[in-house]
């Protein structure tokens, strides 16, 4: 399956339905609890991480949590 | 070593001076170490305490940056009343990797002081600012 992920092509096997939850797993993604993710161009709530499946084409954006405190 | 164009670190403090005393924040793009844009975002949290990015202005910049051919290098915010350290809070938060921090403090608000950090695992490195 081909994807865009940030901006950048990549690829993941093909098999089972692949949830964003898997994906953020397959690419690596540490701290998962503080990733936004955007999948073409739709800002995705955390809750459907799971139920959420990517499909080749798709284009997935995924950014830290950013913010602080004095 | 990062390098700021005056005019852009002269824009974020005027920014942290506008939206005192709540904290404001935004992004820098740029190139290695070389800052060349600033993307003022929104702190929703509006508050003069904590400050939170919108994710819709954040993948904006973003996008914006790799357009220009840019990285993200900078995550900007302002401490109106304290000084320009990271916070507990800043260091437990600083979950994006390869960026600098950049804290403006207006404390001070006659003489507002902008300082950089690296910030890995919860370890705060100074980071020296050159104004280009």
């Amino acid at each position: 399956m081909n994807l865009t992920v940030n901006g950048k092509p990549a690829t993941i096997a093909e098999g089972t339905p692949v949830s964003l939850n898997h994906l953020l797993e397959a690419l690596k993604v540490e701290q998962r609890e503080y990733v936004t993710v955007e999948l073409n161009g739709d800002i995705m709530d955390r809750g459907d991480f799971e139920a959420t499946t990517v499909k080749d084409g798709d284009s997935i954006e995924f950014l830290y949590f950013m913010g602080g405190g004095r | 070593m990062l390098e700021i164009p005056r005019e852009i670190l002269d824009a974020a403090i005027a920014q942290a001076q506008e939206g005192f005393p709540l904290e404001v924040c935004g992004l820098m793009g740029g190139t290695v170490k070389r800052v060349a844009s600033r993307y003022p975002m929104t702190n929703t949290d509006a508050s003069n305490e904590h400050f939170m990015m919108d994710p819709k202005e954040q993948f904006a910049a973003v996008k914006a940056m790799r357009a220009a051919g840019e990285d993200m290098l900078v995550i900007y915010h302002s401490h109106p009343e304290s000084p320009a350290r990271p916070s507990q809070e800043d260091i437990r938060l600083a979950l994006t990797p390869n960026v600098c921090h950049l804290i403006i403090s207006l404390e001070n608000r006659e003489e507002p002081v902008a300082r950089a950090f690296r910030i890995t695992a919860g370890v705060v490195e100074a980071v020296a600012i050159e104004i280009m």
